[in-house]
């Protein structure tokens, strides 16, 4: 009997074992959150010695800081040669031009390609198509920035009638649509899915024909997940720098997003100078590198922006179904 | 007789015992087609003969032969299991939509075998309405649920007065005609239900099917439901599933017991059924012996 009462009192939990999982698990859930915190902290800080008014302040000489107005508002971005000029509108318009132009190209294809799995694929077709999808979304980006440049740009130069350069906005915009494409279609797909087969009945008892089903009922059902596909998806478009570097050039001038004629020029947004700077001969000092962290900042802020707004609208949007 | 009934529920190793029960069955379904030539009470709308189901290799309904009269609530009741919803599945051809079912048999609406190689599904669907079990609504606004399948079926007409009709006759218009551009999910399950049966006569089909259209709900919103159909049968055919027998005794002309094994042991007036049933079986399970 005694030896019941002695088992039945052992304090598994608080054994030494158990208390150092915890805290190791702890730590490496912490890892992630203070590396991200770390990384915050060092784009603020980098972009503060960027700017005048607070630059100055941090121990920067005056002709090494950029006033933040001209920061946002001029067009000129030439940090490598006299006199240099950081105006964001250049590079921030082909970071635009980029989320426009892949947007073009995945959003409609990644939503059809997820209605197609979601309504009309047999389970079969299903079991093959989403780990090819897959496969897609894990080729490195790099690989995709060869593929725009010795393949798309030189089949463009020949379909469109006055050419294309070697480096043109245009394919990088379709490379990183394609990449884009299996993160709208497998999260629109999944939203898809979410929506109570009693609604697609529904339908089809009232005489709809599957596309009616498909566009008037699922789509519409699924909306909010879609929405959050095509905006995460394009936040990791404008945020993609491999393929946009290899494939649209180091040249950055101000352009008209909304202008087609435009796209067939090189172009370099905000990922793809950075990458420029990191790589080039600078000063560790200089305005030129603190450059570097006021795009980081910029870009880090798009980014947030827009992921907060997916899940705005997929919290506020969502239909609650009973 | 009550051996037989558990024999003929473990239906499996129906083949020798169950010779009693195929014999009654045949007997019914006599009387029924010297029924057929003089339905009392109306015109055979839907009249099914020797329709079977197969789920794969499951047979769901076995040799359903009966005759729905036009402008009538028919019921179908039996305890669960029975096929009564895949018979109702049969009408409009939903069975269609799940990959390994299987009909075989005819099914005519208004004369026209809806198995027949140029039926369109669709098209079929535009002519027999459905309400489900659950009230399924579509995340839209009141107005326009209803007019889904008038936009679907290119109905042209003036809107806002079908909707109004159609609320009207589903007995919902005076809850909803100051939000009809609020979101159907808004409503309460019994207005939801409602809404769908507007939904569902909005186009004007021949025939209403319902799959248990007030499980779902509580009393009252049960009994709304109730008179409604009663209602609605003075302009469509009613062919409605439950497992509620005082339901079907309360709303229903015509009855027909569905019984374990996909089978139509009796189908006759609803009083009949009720009062005087001819197989002892069907007076079990509706003085609730079994099911």
């Amino acid at each position: 009997m005694s030896s019941i009462t002695s088992d039945l009192t052992t304090r598994t939990a608080k054994s030494p074992r158990e208390r150092l999982a915890r805290w190791f698990f702890f730590a490496c859930a912490a890892i992630s959150i203070v590396v991200t915190i770390g990384i915050v902290v060092v784009l603020v800080l980098g972009a503060l010695k960027f700017f005048r008014s607070t630059g100055v302040a941090l121990g920067m000489a005056p002709g090494d800081t950029v006033s933040l107005s001209s920061y946002l508002l001029e067009g000129k971005w030439t940090p490598g040669s006299e006199p240099q000029q950081f105006g964001l509108l250049a590079p921030l318009s082909a970071t635009v031009m980029l989320m426009l132009g892949s947007a073009i190209i995945a959003l409609p294809l990644g939503l059809a390609a997820a209605i197609y799995l979601s309504e009309y694929a047999s389970d079969r077709m299903r079991s093959f198509l989403k780990p090819a999808l897959e496969i897609l979304a894990g080729v490195p980006t790099v690989v995709y920035g060869f593929f725009a440049l010795v393949y798309i740009t030189p089949l463009l130069d020949q379909l469109v009638p006055l050419g294309v350069g070697t480096f043109n906005m245009v394919s990088a915009c379709i490379v990183v649509g394609i990449m884009i494409i299996p993160m709208v279609t497998s999260i629109s797909e999944d939203a898809m899915n979410a929506v109570p087969d009693s609604l697609r009945q529904a339908g089809y008892g009232l005489g709809a024909t599957k596309f009616d089903v498909s566009t008037t009922v699922v789509v519409p059902s699924a909306i909010s997940g879609i929405a959050s596909s095509y905006i995460l998806a394009l936040s990791r478009a404008i945020g993609e720098t491999m393929a946009v570097a290899i494939a649209a050039g180091s040249q950055s001038t101000v352009m008209n997003p909304l202008n087609p004629v435009a796209y067939f020029s090189p172009n370099s947004p905000i990922t793809a100078q950075m990458i420029q700077l990191a790589t080039g001969d600078i000063s560790a000092q200089g305005a030129a590198y603190h450059a570097m962290f006021a795009l980081g900042l910029t870009l880090f802020v798009v980014t947030l922006a827009m992921n907060v707004v997916s899940e705005l609208i997929s919290s506020r949007y969502r239909e609650v179904y009973r | 007789m009550t051996d037989g009934h558990s024999e003929a529920e473990t239906e499996p190793n129906a083949t020798t015992d169950s010779a009693t029960m195929t014999d009654d069955s045949e007997d019914e379904l006599k009387t029924h087609s010297a029924g057929f030539e003089s339905p009392p009470t109306g015109e055979t709308i839907i009249e099914a003969e020797d329709v079977n189901v197969w789920y794969d290799d499951d047979r769901a309904l076995e040799d359903i032969s009966m005759a729905v009269p036009e402008h009538n609530v028919t019921a179908i009741i039996g305890p669960s299991g029975c096929g009564k919803s895949t018979f109702l599945r049969c009408i409009n051809r939903m069975n269609d939509l799940i990959d390994d079912a299987r009909v075989d048999g005819t099914l005519k609406l208004a004369g026209k075998n809806v198995y027949d190689e140029d039926v369109d599904p669709v098209a079929l669907r535009r002519r027999v309405g459905m309400v489900f079990q659950k009230p399924n609504p579509f995340p839209k606004s009141i107005y326009d649920n209803v007019t889904y399948g008038l936009e679907m079926q290119g109905i042209d007409g003036d809107y806002d007065a079908i909707v109004e009709d159609a609320l009207r006759e589903a007995a919902l218009w005076d809850e909803v005609s100051d939000r009809l551009h609020e979101s159907g999910l808004e409503l309460s399950g019994g207005q939801q239900q409602r809404l769908c049966i507007a939904r569902a006569i909005a186009p004007d089909p021949e025939v209403l099917l319902m799959d248990e259209p007030a499980s779902a709900l509580d009393p009252v919103a049960t009994s709304q439901i109730e008179d409604l159909i009663a209602e609605l049968a003075e302009e469509y055919t009613v062919v409605i599933v439950t497992h509620n027998m005082q339901q079907a005794a309360r709303i229903s002309d015509k009855t027909a017991v569905f019984l374990t094994g996909g089978k139509l042991v009796e189908f006759d007036d609803t009083q009949k059924i009720f009062e005087n049933p001819e197989h002892q079986r069907v007076e079990d399970y509706i003085t609730g012996k079994f099911g």
